[in-house]
């Protein structure tokens, strides 16, 4: 093991260190301590507002729906892609990653293309079959699917590998039929990994801001998510609400990183 | 070298007449069953997340390129001769390069203190490290602001000016370097580094010419994500940099504007540039990694 001086030793930590309590640390802390700086009035407050509950709500309906399109789909996909063999297998693997290195200002301008009611590729068929996608839920749910689409994917995909089909193949053989053998042999042994996709999911699809923005045409009281919310509040000088809501959407995500801290020693340990 | 390996999967089948089940039994399972192992559930699961991955993913991205080529090349030349626009892709592009070259170093040393360093409170350094990923980047826009914004304790004003997209920016993609380099560092084994001590070596040398060199690809690796997420941010950088024209308004905000003024044409050509822009970039690092494990 490299022997580290103590002065450089002291250096390294305390550049790390510094770096994340300026960068992140302190400017968290900075907005929790705002949000409670009149003790608990701006929480109640914005918790009694209509506007802020019908939001939030929204953001949670629109997530959980997200969360679980994806969820299915990423499943569904990590098996095919490790336990199957086609044609185009590669490719369709390499594509699946590929919502992450996209902006999302690019995939809402993405579906907007596809499926506004005006000159899209499909939204006016979809629309005169009773569908709105655009400025409506349909279109916010597919936009936070794409910003999130590949995390269960990342998580599950390995494991699969790792655990391998010797325990599948002896139930096949034992006479499980396939639903059988997915319940109570492939889904225990990723549990943990699909626990893990899903919270970074969930933690992702909250807090998308730009996708949504886009897709959702920031309709005042009917398509504005939490995110838009604090945009729309800090630009109109509330910053107390702002920063409550703010606090709520920080709180959330914490929530999933110290879940996700927690799920991972166990799931290493198993 | 796609083409070469292609090549070598159908001498595989032409050598087991047998296909699949012939290779099944083969030291390399998996990668020797060239053809279809689909059953006909299976088939049908995968027609289905095929089709919506498609609709959601693949054919909106494919419509971006179309929309932006309808015009041949000539769109394309418009939106960049635009001044505005041209001052935006300088300023994201420099700024990426910039928050990229700072995440390469501090990536490392934080990972490096993480990884090799023990000291209370480091469990809570690995956690808030993860905060960027999991926080709304709209927020990660108004906690800078709290810090650096008008009202700052630290005394600094660092709204809407270049410095505010620099910090956005880096807040945002602080995870990608440390993520990808901690697990290699937590692989890697001491005996080398022993006997490079053990032969003389100072621990700077040993650093360089022992450690850094296993380290690149996975630097090279978080650099490049953290390139590609910078030059696409847009939610931090709303409350924080002001989207002043010619002095902090990036690629994002401009194609925003674009398709609020209907201009989609306009925003799909520049957001193609953009993605042209992330892929040469991930290529080259590609590249110049492929250069410096081959030397070592």
């Amino acid at each position: 093991m490299l022997e580290t001086s103590t002065p450089v030793k002291w250096g390294l930590r305390a550049v790390a260190i510094g770096y994340v309590f300026f960068l992140v640390a302190w400017p968290v802390a900075m907005v929790v301590r705002a949000t409670f700086a009149g003790g608990l009035g701006n929480l109640t407050d914005a918790l009694g507002d209509e506007r802020i509950v019908g939001a939030l709500q929204l953001t949670v309906m629109v997530a959980f729906w997200a969360v679980v399109i994806n969820l299915v789909f990423g499943v569904t996909m990590s098996l095919l892609l490790v336990r199957y063999e086609f044609p185009g297998k590669r490719v369709l693997s390499a594509l699946v990653d590929l919502p992450m290195s996209v902006s999302p200002v690019v995939v809402g301008l993405a579906l907007l293309l596809v499926y506004n009611g005006r000159d899209g590729w499909f939204g006016p068929t979809a629309e005169a079959a009773g569908l709105q996608v655009i400025f409506d839920s349909p279109g916010m749910i597919m936009a936070t699917c794409f910003v999130a689409l590949p995390l269960v994917i990342r998580e599950v995909v390995p494991v699969l590998r790792e655990v391998g089909d010797d325990q599948e193949q002896a139930a096949r053989s034992l006479g499980a039929s396939g639903p059988q053998t997915f319940w109570r042999i492939t889904l225990p042994s990723i549990k943990w990994a699909v626990v893990y996709g899903v919270v970074l999911s969930l933690a992702r699809s909250l807090g998308e801001f730009g996708a949504v923005k886009i897709v959702s045409g920031n309709i005042t009281g009917q398509t504005q998510t939490a995110t838009l919310l604090v945009e729309a509040k800090y630009q109109n000088f509330q910053q107390e609400s702002a920063y409550a809501i703010s606090f709520l959407l920080i709180a959330v995500s914490v929530a999933c990183l110290v879940v996700v801290a927690f799920l991972r020693p166990r799931s290493d340990e198993r | 070298m796609a083409p070469a390996r292609a090549g070598a999967l159908l001498d595989d089948v032409a050598a087991s007449p047998a296909g699949s089940t012939g290779g099944r039994r083969g030291r390399r399972p998996r990668r020797s069953t060239p053809r279809s192992t689909l059953t006909r559930g299976s088939g049908l699961a995968l027609g289905i997340a095929t089709v919506w991955f498609s609709l959601l993913v693949l054919i909106p991205l494919a419509a971006i390129v179309a929309t932006a080529g309808e015009n041949g090349l000539g769109r394309y030349i418009d939106v960049l001769r635009n001044p505005q626009t041209w001052a935006a892709v300088q300023l994201t592009v420099g700024q990426a390069l910039l928050v990229t070259l700072v995440n390469v170093v501090v990536g490392t040393v934080i990972a490096w203190v993480l990884v090799r360093d023990h000291f209370p409170g480091k469990a809570i350094l690995d956690v808030v490290i993860d905060i960027p990923f999991a926080l709304p980047t709209i927020v990660a826009g108004l906690v800078l602001l709290a810090l650096y914004g008008p009202d700052s304790p630290l005394g600094v004003n660092w709204a809407f000016s270049e410095m505010a997209v620099t910090l956005a920016l880096a807040f945002v993609t602080l995870p990608f370097v440390v993520r990808t380099v901690q697990p290699v560092l937590e692989e890697l084994e001491s005996d080398v580094e022993e006997a490079a001590a053990s032969l003389g070596a100072r621990p700077l040398t040993t650093f360089r010419r022992v450690i850094l060199p296993s380290l690149v690809p996975a630097i090279t690796a978080g650099a490049a994500l953290s390139f590609a997420r910078a030059i696409s941010e847009y939610g931090s950088l709303v409350l924080l940099s002001g989207n002043l024209p010619f002095r902090t308004e990036v690629v994002s905000v401009r194609v925003l504007t674009f398709i609020e003024n209907g201009n989609n044409a306009s925003a799909a050509a520049l957001a193609s540039v953009m993605l042209f822009v992330a892929l040469v970039v991930i290529v080259l690092l590609d590249i110049v990694q492929r250069r410096v494990s081959r030397r070592a």
